[in-house]
C-alpha cells in the first residue's frame, strides 16, 4: 500500500492506493512537475496569428462548389408548391433539392437547396426559387404556446417536462422557517453565435471514400452521422477537424445542411462546401433556452437555509431541454423543483456551455441575496454558512479579498457602486473510452495522436504537456496530431469531458512508451529498466547517462508505437465530489441612464490538477466574458406575430466587445484531485456559470432594488428604480 | 443573403452599388438590366467577370471577378488567402480586417474592383522575412486567442493601432479594437498582448 496525498494547501487528505503493475503511477499533491502547471503558449498559436491555420471554412479545391438552402421566412406554414425550374436553368447550377409539401415549424427551416459553381451564382439561383406557402398561426413565446387554443407545434402537447417531487416536504419546511421569500426570475434565449458557422466541406475520392472537413465538436459522431446520411460505410469516411471556430455545445454530429452538402458532392462528383450564413446560424444552429423561474425559499433567523422550491417554464423551440439548475449548490433542509418544457415555433435549443446552469444560478443566487436581505445578513456570510463544499468554502475568502468585498461605498452621486457574488458546481466528468497513440521514432521524434478535436480550448497543447511530463522530455520534443478520425477514438467535446478524460490516457500512453524505450535501452547501455527513469530529456539510472535523443538512436526498431487506453486509469480515489467555483463582481450603475458598467470580476475556479496555466486562464477569462455578455447584452428577439428573428446578425444581436470589458482577475485554484491517474478536472463550462448571477447581485446591491430579468438592460434598471 | 428573399442584405446592396457607382444611376433592379442601359461615355463593368489588379502583400496580383464580388471573397475564393474570415458579413465584427493603402478595412464591405490599384495587406503578409510582427509574437506569448477565428482580424487591427499610436493606453487599446468582436472571450489577453507589443 502506498499513500496518495490529495487536496490543496490547508485541506489535504491521504488515501490508500496501490497502483496496479500495468498502470502509470498517479500524480498527487507531492508530485514535482517539470512541464505541467506552468504557462505554455499553445502549439497552433503561430498558425492562428499568421492566418495559416486552415479551418473547415478555409478548405479549398480548384473544383470546389458551394451549397446553400432557401429558408422559410415563416415560423409555421405548409409549403404548397416550390418552382425551382428557373433556378435549375441558371448556368452554373449543378444540383438542387425541393422539399415539396413540407410543414414548416420554425423560421429558417430549409425548404429547398442549391449547389453551384460560385457563391454569386448560388445567391442568384436561390433568388429564382418560387415558393408558395400557406401561412399558419404560430406561437413563439412560452406564454403564447401555453395559452388555451394555442397552435400545436409538433405532435403531442406543447407543454412537457418532469413533474416535481417532494413539494409537500418543502412546504412543510417552509412552514417551520422564520422567513419565506418569493420571487419570479426570467432569462432570455441566447444564441451560440459561433464565429465559424456550422457546416462542412465534403469530397468523394474516385474509390468512393469520403473525406469531410467538419466544424464539429465531435469528429466521431460526425463520421457516423455522415456515413448514415450518405449511405457510405463508416470505414470509408474520414472526418478532419484541424481547427474549429467555436462550438460552445452546438456542434455535435451532422445536421440537415451537412447531409445536403454530402449529397451534392456525390451527385456532382465535385468537392462541395456548405457553411451556414450568419442569419441561419442564429435561427437554426442552436440556442440556450429561456426560463421563467418562480422561486420560494425559506430560512431561519440564524442564517440557516431551510426550504427551496422552484417552478420553471422555458422553451427550446421545437426541441426539448429547457430545464434550469435551480435550486442547487447550497445545503437546504428540503429542496426541489418542477420544470416545464414548452415547445414553440422556433429553432431547436442545443446544449450551450453549461446547459441549465447559468440561468438557474442567476435565479438561485438572486434568491440567496433576497433571503440575506430579509434576514439582514451579509449575503456572502449567508453563502459561507450554508456551503459544505471543501473547495468552494476555501474559495469564498479568496474572492472576497481579491474584490475588496463591499469596501467601496455605494456613493451619493447618480452613479452607484455595488458588489455581488455567486457560486457554481459541476461534475468532474472524466469518462472512460478515449485512446491515445504514442509513437517514439528512432530519430527522436515524439508524436501523440488522437482523433478528437480542439475547439480552441487548448486540447492539442494539453496533450503535448501531459505527454512531455510523463515521458520526461522537454515540451519542444513533442508533436500532437488531433482531429483525424483515422487516429484513435476521442470523446465528443461536451460536458467539459475532454481534458479530464483524455489526460490519464495520454499519461498512460506516454508511460507505456517510456517503459518500452527503457527496456530497449537497458539492454544497450546496461542497467535495470525498472530502476531507470527519463527526466528532463535524460535517461538516468542506467550504467551511463545518455540523452533521450541518443536513447532513441539506439532503438533496435524503427519506432515504438503504443496505444494507451482508459482501462484502470480511472480507478483512483478522488478528493471532492464536484468541481467548485466562485465569482465576485463590482459594478457601477448610472441611476439616471440605467447603464450598468462592470468594473471588476474575480473568478476563483477549481481546476483540479492544472496542466497549462495559460490556457486555464484563457478558459476562465472566456467563461467570465461570455457570462457578462449573457448578463447584460445578448437576447434573441423573435417577432411574436411572424416568429421571425428580428436581430439575426452580429450588429443587433449584441455580444460583449472590447469596450465592455471590466478588469478580470482569474485565480486558478489548483486541487490535487485524483479520480484518475492525472487528476485533471472539468473547466470550460463551470467557468461561465456564476458570472450573470454575480453581476445581477452587484447591480441590485448598487441600486438597492432588484432586477430579476436578463439581460440587465438600462430600461430594466430604470424600471426597478421606479423611474419608468 | 439568399436565405430569405424578403430582406435586403449587405451583399445585395453591395452588388447593386457596384454597378450603380460605375453607371452613375440609382440602385438598379438588377445589375444586368442596368448594365445594358449604360449611358454613353461611361465604362461598363460587368455583369461578367472583369480583371482587377491589386498590390497584394507587396506583390502584384491579378484576379478575374464579377463587379459584385467583395474584396474578402476575392481574397479567399480566388487568391487563396483564407486568413481573413467572413463572420458577420456586414462590417460588424472585424473578422475580415485587412489593410488597404495602410488603413484597416472590413474587406466584406468593400468590392474587389474598388481595391483596384490599391496596396492590400492581409494577415498572411504581416510577418516580414519569416519574423513575426511584434503583435503576432505577443498574441502567441499571452494566449490572446482561443478558437482563433477572430484572430486574423484582431491581429491586423492591433498592428494598425500600434502603427498609429505606438504607446496606447488601455482605453485607447479598447477603442482601437472596438470594431473587432471575439466570441470565445479573449479580450483581456489581447489587451495584455498589445501592451507587451508596445513596450
Amino acid at each position: 500500500m502506498s499513500d496518495l496525498k490529495l487536496g490543496f494547501p490547508g485541506n489535504e487528505k491521504n488515501e490508500n492506493f496501490e497502483t496496479p503493475d500495468n498502470v502509470a503511477p498517479p500524480w498527487d499533491a507531492t508530485t514535482k512537475f517539470s512541464v505541467m502547471g506552468k504557462p505554455h503558449p499553445r502549439l497552433e498559436a503561430e498558425d492562428k496569428v499568421t492566418g495559416r491555420a486552415k479551418y473547415s471554412y478555409d478548405i479549398r479545391f480548384p473544383d470546389l462548389i458551394y451549397a446553400k438552402m432557401l429558408r422559410s421566412p415563416h415560423a409555421s406554414a405548409r409549403v404548397k408548391s416550390i418552382d425551382i425550374s428557373k433556378a435549375k436553368a441558371l448556368p452554373g447550377v449543378l444540383y438542387s433539392e425541393a422539399r415539396q409539401g413540407l410543414t414548416v415549424r420554425y423560421a429558417g427551416q430549409g425548404v429547398a437547396g442549391i449547389a453551384a459553381e460560385t457563391e454569386e451564382i448560388l445567391d442568384d439561383a436561390l433568388a429564382l426559387i418560387e415558393v408558395e406557402y400557406e401561412v399558419l398561426p404560430c406561437a413563439v413565446t412560452v406564454e403564447d404556446a401555453m395559452a388555451p387554443g394555442a397552435p400545436q407545434v409538433l405532435n403531442g402537447p406543447n407543454v412537457g417536462g418532469r413533474p416535481g417531487r417532494g413539494k409537500e416536504r418543502v412546504d412543510a419546511v417552509h412552514k417551520d422557517a422564520d422567513i419565506v421569500v418569493e420571487a419570479e426570475y426570467r432569462t432570455q434565449v441566447q444564441t451560440h453565435s459561433c464565429f465559424e458557422t456550422h457546416g462542412c466541406v465534403c469530397k468523394f475520392d474516385d474509390d468512393g471514400s469520403l473525406t469531410v472537413w467538419a466544424s464539429t465538436q465531435s469528429t466521431f459522431f460526425t463520421k457516423t452521422a455522415i456515413a448514415r446520411a450518405a449511405r457510405v460505410r463508416p470505414e470509408n469516411v474520414t472526418v478532419i477537424t484541424e481547427h474549429m471556430g467555436g462550438g460552445f455545445g452546438s456542434k455535435f454530429g451532422a445536421d440537415d445542411w451537412d447531409r445536403f452538402c454530402v449529397l451534392a458532392a456525390r451527385a456532382t462528383k465535385r468537392p462541395c462546401r456548405y457553411l451556414l450564413d450568419r442569419r441561419a446560424e442564429h435561427l437554426i444552429a442552436g440556442n440556450r433556452p429561456d426560463s421563467i423561474q418562480k422561486c420560494r425559499f425559506s430560512a431561519n433567523k440564524n442564517g440557516t437555509l431551510m426550504g427551496a422550491w422552484v417552478e420553471s417554464w422555458g422553451t427550446a423551440g421545437v426541441g426539448r431541454g429547457a430545464g434550469v439548475q435551480n435550486p442547487t449548490i447550497y445545503r437546504f433542509r428540503a429542496a426541489g423543483s418542477e420544470q416545464k418544457d414548452v415547445r414553440t415555433h422556433a429553432g431547436r435549443g442545443r446544449a450551450f456551455r453549461a446547459p441549465r446552469h447559468p440561468q438557474g444560478v442567476f435565479a438561485l443566487e438572486g434568491m440567496i441575496d433576497e433571503v440575506a436581505f430579509a434576514l439582514g445578513m451579509d449575503p456572502l456570510a449567508l453563502r459561507q454558512k450554508n456551503d459544505a463544499h471543501p473547495v468552494r468554502s476555501a474559495q469564498w475568502p479568496v474572492g472576497q479579498k481579491a474584490i475588496g468585498w463591499r469596501k467601496t461605498p455605494r456613493g451619493n452621486g447618480a452613479v452607484k457602486i455595488g458588489y455581488g457574488c455567486a457560486g457554481s458546481r459541476w461534475g468532474h466528468n472524466a469518462r472512460p473510452g478515449d485512446a491515445v497513440r504514442c509513437r517514439i521514432g528512432k530519430d527522436g521524434s515524439v508524436l501523440f495522436a488522437n482523433g478528437s478535436q480542439d475547439l480552441g480550448t487548448g486540447t492539442r497543447t494539453l496533450i503535448a504537456i501531459l505527454g512531455a511530463e510523463e515521458l520526461g522530455v522537454p515540451l519542444s520534443f513533442v508533436d500532437v496530431r488531433l482531429g483525424h478520425t483515422t487516429d484513435p477514438y476521442g470523446h465528443a467535446s461536451g460536458g467539459s469531458v475532454t481534458a479530464p478524460s483524455i489526460a490519464p490516457v495520454v499519461k498512460q500512453a506516454a508511460w507505456l512508451a517510456k517503459r518500452e524505450l527503457l527496456e530497449h535501452i537497458a539492454k544497450k547501455i546496461g542497467g535495470d529498466p525498472k530502476k531507470m527513469e527519463l527526466t528532463d530529456g535524460d535517461v538516468l539510472g542506467g550504467k551511463k547517462k545518455i540523452t533521450f535523443k541518443q536513447a532513441c538512436a539506439l532503438l533496435p526498431v524503427d519506432s515504438i508505437d503504443v496505444t494507451g487506453d482508459s482501462r484502470n486509469v480511472f480507478r483512483v480515489p478522488r478528493f471532492s465530489r464536484e468541481v467548485a467555483g466562485v465569482q465576485f463582481a463590482r459594478v457601477a450603475v448610472d441611476t439616471e441612464t440605467g447603464l450598468v458598467k462592470v468594473q471588476k470580476i474575480v473568478s476563483v475556479q477549481d481546476c483540479g490538477q492544472i496542466v497549462n496555466e495559460l490556457t486555464v486562464r484563457s478558459q476562465m477569462l472566456g467563461g467570465v466574458i461570455q457570462g457578462l455578455s449573457y448578463a447584460l447584452f445578448e437576447n434573441r428577439l423573435l417577432d411574436r406575430n411572424t416568429g421571425d428573428m428580428v436581430n439575426a446578425d452580429l450588429l443587433n444581436y449584441k455580444i460583449a466587445g472590447a469596450r465592455d470589458m471590466p478588469e478580470i482577475e482569474t485565480i486558478p485554484f489548483n486541487v490535487a484531485q485524483g479520480g484518475t491517474t492525472a487528476g485533471v478536472s472539468s473547466l470550460g463550462e463551470p467557468a461561465t456559470v456564476p458570472t450573470a448571477g454575480a453581476i445581477a447581485n452587484a447591480v441590485s446591491h448598487a441600486i438597492d432594488a432588484r432586477v430579476r430579468s436578463l439581460p440587465i438592460t438600462p430600461d430594466k434598471v430604470l424600471a426597478a428604480l421606479g423611474a419608468l | 443573403m439568399a436565405d430569405d428573399k424578403i430582406r435586403v442584405s449587405r451583399r445585395d446592396i453591395l452588388r447593386g452599388a457596384g454597378a450603380a457607382a460605375i453607371l452613375g444611376t440609382a440602385l438598379p433592379a438588377s445589375a444586368k438590366e442596368a448594365a445594358a442601359k449604360a449611358p454613353a461615355g461611361l465604362t461598363r463593368h460587368g455583369p461578367g467577370a472583369v480583371p482587377v489588379s491589386i498590390g497584394l502583400n507587396g506583390k502584384a496580383a491579378k484576379v478575374m471577378v464579377e463587379p459584385r464580388v467583395t474584396l474578402l471573397d476575392a481574397l479567399r475564393d480566388r487568391l487563396d488567402l483564407t486568413g481573413a474570415k467572413r463572420i458577420c458579413d456586414r462590417g460588424a465584427c472585424g473578422g475580415c480586417t485587412v489593410w488597404v493603402n495602410g488603413k484597416t478595412v472590413n474587406s466584406c464591405t468593400m468590392l474587389a474592383i474598388d481595391a483596384a490599384g490599391a496596396d492590400v495587406r492581409t494577415v498572411e503578409g504581416l510577418a516580414q522575412n519569416g519574423k513575426l510582427h511584434a503583435v503576432q509574437a505577443a498574441f502567441v506569448e499571452h494566449d490572446a486567442l482561443q478558437c482563433g477565428f477572430c484572430t486574423s482580424g484582431m491581429v491586423m487591427s492591433c498592428a494598425a493601432l500600434l502603427k498609429n499610436n505606438p504607446k496606447p493606453t488601455l482605453d485607447e487599446i479598447k477603442a482601437g479594437i472596438a470594431g473587432n468582436l471575439c466570441r470565445c472571450g479573449t479580450y483581456g489577453h489581447i489587451f495584455n498582448a498589445v501592451q507587451e507589443a508596445s513596450r
